[in-house]
């Protein structure tokens, strides 16, 4: 009979949350746009057309060992003989721009450049085509792979070890932190966003008077309890929908971005600690917001009021660098057990490196431990305030109905 | 076993007491008038009788036990602040807050299309809440409170807010669901509601209760020794009769101590005078309870 009553109350708020349209809106939003990114990441590329017109580029050497001139990336070289005539080549529009190797080059590598444009830098393409020609030249004698090679003389493949002297399972790398940090970013949305309408819930059955004849069939506990899991269980939901949509996105990601960022992965256990953290970060504010709802008589009153418990979930974000650079740092530890920093900065850690068991242990034990501690007070407060319309109870008796109940 | 029996209940607030030392029992298959002006502690005793608020001291037995889950079961209640989700439906919000009582969502459904068609409403089921007019919203949330069929049903101020048609709607109900022997408990500043509907009422003013007992107790407590008479014919001057006022188309005449209104109409008919109205004076509700509340003020 108990369960049955707070089953309704789950279902119902489940059901009314899912339908509510801001929650498919945001629930839909982040695959949605992550799949616009990625086809705009494979169609872009292709829509753009690549010019035809070859750029000329005069050059005049004083110091006379620059003979092999050089036709690459639609550009051509051009020389001149003095710097009269390659300016009056640059007047008359034969030359695009040009550049004076001066007779200290080999000393001091001073290239003067001249151009009829203004420009922030030189571009990319030019840069690039500058070098190869001096490279070409100043190498001229050794063979066309040493060439090559000194044009582009690094490409660093690091793996990390284990101590047993075998390959982490974390590689660490951009590649393995642009997961974390956007889950790191939805968590935060998410445990926002189902704890919101949890306190918005709790403020309009105050404003709609609906309380009463909720406790008329229900106790304050039974429709604390429904409430906080119908709602979560709707925050799961979006939470697993981004889960299993990221895990097809990053293929198709991976295909089309490759290049730039490397092919994502997906740390083994981030999908099981991920869900553990949501489901604590999120039963955390919850309980913070419920109690929030409590003392507060109306929505807007409340929301104001949460801020000041929203803030710091937020602090992870604001380390980040912190704990990119130096996930061992005792500041990333303390994050790590302050329940309301945990489950942000968890996900972000998990990216990066190993997190010791013990540490994730003590980390889920406060977060439970605070959770009940919070959830005994709230019903406390939420059984004082329920009723009271009109006016915020001051901290004094809030305190003192903490003592009393 | 009555259906409520309230003893000795305290609640204050600060240094105020809402609800100081009241006791009352309701029996089964009555209805019970709970009334005071406003800021009495009639909504307060009411939240208490639903556990909704706890008493400082003293003890709420319903239908003999402590309210449990079971019992919340049977009792039907309509708050004095009135609300339900705007959003909604009618017939949705009927079968959510009767699924919360137990009641399985097809009975639900049918005993509630037939509560909404004897209001008139049944075209509106499928309006949302929001849509509808204060009143009709007002009968919406009876229909609730009664949708299970409970034992024992508690009206906070059930007619404030309804049209004369609503509230003669609402008043045939409540006379069913008494017919069918279910208790009625209602609170209300309107005398008139109670001297229409109710069996035993309590007053209570400033926390206290101050009359307790049948409608009939209450009102021969606060008879004055006077008659109304209705003749043909001058009065003049009759022995015993202290103080003569007209009242409502009949005369009012006040007695002195020696005198019964037996004797008074034994004197009336030997003087020849025709009599065609002879009652007990008996002070209405409303005089009792200006009285009442009016020497508590002083």
């Amino acid at each position: 009979m108990n369960m049955n009553k707070t089953y309704l109350l789950i279902k119902h708020e489940f059901l009314n949350t899912v339908r509510r349209k801001a929650f498919i809106i945001l629930t839909l939003a982040f695959p949605l746009i992550a799949l616009l990114g990625i086809l705009a990441g494979q169609v872009i590329p292709k829509m753009i057309t690549p010019s035809t017109t070859i750029d000329k580029v005069g050059y005049v050497d004083q110091v006379g060992i620059f003979t092999r001139s050089l036709t690459e990336n639609k550009t051509e070289l051009i020389p001149f003989v003095s710097e009269d005539a390659a300016k009056a080549a640059l007047e008359k529009k034969d030359i695009k721009e040009y550049f004076i190797i001066t007779p200290g080059y080999v000393a001091t590598g001073l290239i003067q450049r001249y151009t009829l444009t203004s420009e922030i830098a030189p571009s990319d393409t030019v840069q690039g085509v500058i070098k190869d020609f001096l490279l070409n030249n100043l190498l001229n004698g050794n063979s066309a792979e040493i060439v090559a090679r000194a044009k582009n003389p690094l490409s660093i493949a690091s793996t990390t070890l284990t101590t047993a002297g075998t390959p982490a399972t974390r590689q660490g790398g951009f590649s393995a932190l642009i997961l974390p940090y956007i889950f790191g970013i939805l968590l935060m949305l998410a445990i926002f966003t189902s704890s919101g309408y949890l306190l918005q819930g709790l403020g309009e059955e105050k404003e709609n008077r609906v309380m009463e004849i909720l406790l008329s069939s229900i106790s304050p506990k039974q429709l604390l309890a429904g409430k906080i899991i119908g709602l979560g269980a709707a925050g799961l939901v979006q939470i697993i929908v981004w889960l299993v949509s990221a895990n097809f996105l990053m293929k198709m990601a991976s295909a089309a971005w490759g290049n730039v960022i490397g092919s994502l992965q997906v740390p083994p256990d981030f999908l099981i600690l991920g869900i553990i953290y949501f489901i604590l970060g999120y039963l955390l504010m919850a309980v913070i917001m419920a109690g929030v709802g409590s003392v507060n008589p109306t929505a807007r009153e409340g929301q104001q009021m949460s801020a000041i418990f929203t803030i710091p979930v937020i602090i992870p974000i604001y380390f980040m660098g912190l704990i990119m650079e130096h996930p061992e740092n005792i500041v990333v530890k303390i994050l790590t057990f302050i329940p309301i920093t945990a489950p942000i900065t968890v996900i972000v850690r998990l990216g990066l490196s190993e997190i010791p068991l013990w540490e994730l242990l003590v980390s889920i034990s406060i977060l439970i431990l605070s959770i009940w501690g919070l959830f005994v007070l709230c019903t406390k407060l939420f059984r004082t305030y329920l009723l009271m319309y009109g006016k915020r109870p001051d901290l004094k008796e809030i305190v003192r109905s903490f003592r009393e109940a | 076993m009555f259906s409520i029996e309230v003893n000795h209940i305290l609640k204050t607030y600060g240094n105020r007491a809402a609800v100081n030392d009241v006791s009352f029992n309701v029996n089964q298959g009555e209805i019970f008038g709970l009334i005071g002006p406003n800021g009495a502690g009639k909504t307060t005793t009411i939240r208490m009788m639903m556990d909704i608020i706890k008493p400082d001291s003293g003890d709420i037995k319903v239908m003999g036990e402590k309210l449990n889950d079971n019992s919340k079961n049977k009792i039907g209640y309509l708050p004095e602040e009135r609300g339900l989700y705007k959003k909604m439906t009618v017939i949705d919000s009927i079968i959510y807050f009767a699924s919360l009582k137990g009641v399985d969502k097809e009975l639900a459904r049918k005993r509630g299309e037939e509560l909404l068609k004897r209001a008139d409403l049944l075209t509106h089921q499928n309006k949302r809440i929001e849509e509808l007019s204060r009143g009709m919203g007002q009968i919406v949330q009876v229909i609730i409170t009664v949708i299970h069929e409970p034992d024992l049903i508690i009206l906070d101020e059930p007619f404030s807010g309804l049209d004369p048609v609503n509230t003669q709607l609402l008043k045939d109900l409540i006379r069913d669901l008494k017919n069918k022997g279910k208790t009625i408990i209602m609170s209300t500043h309107l005398m008139n509601d109670i001297e229409e509907l109710c069996d035993r009422l309590l007053m209570i003013n400033k926390g206290r209760a101050v009359l307790y007992g049948s409608l009939a107790e209450v009102k021969s407590k606060y008879r004055d020794n006077s008659v109304l008479l209705e003749a043909v014919g001058e009065l003049g001057t009759i022995e015993g009769v202290t103080e003569k006022r007209p009242h409502n188309g009949a005369m009012e005449l006040k007695l002195d101590a020696n005198t019964t209104p037996q004797m008074l109409l034994e004197r009336l008919l030997k003087k020849g005078i025709v009599v065609n109205r002879f009652e007990l004076a008996t002070p209405s509700l409303t005089e009792i309870f200006i009285k009442v509340v009016g020497d508590e003020h002083e």
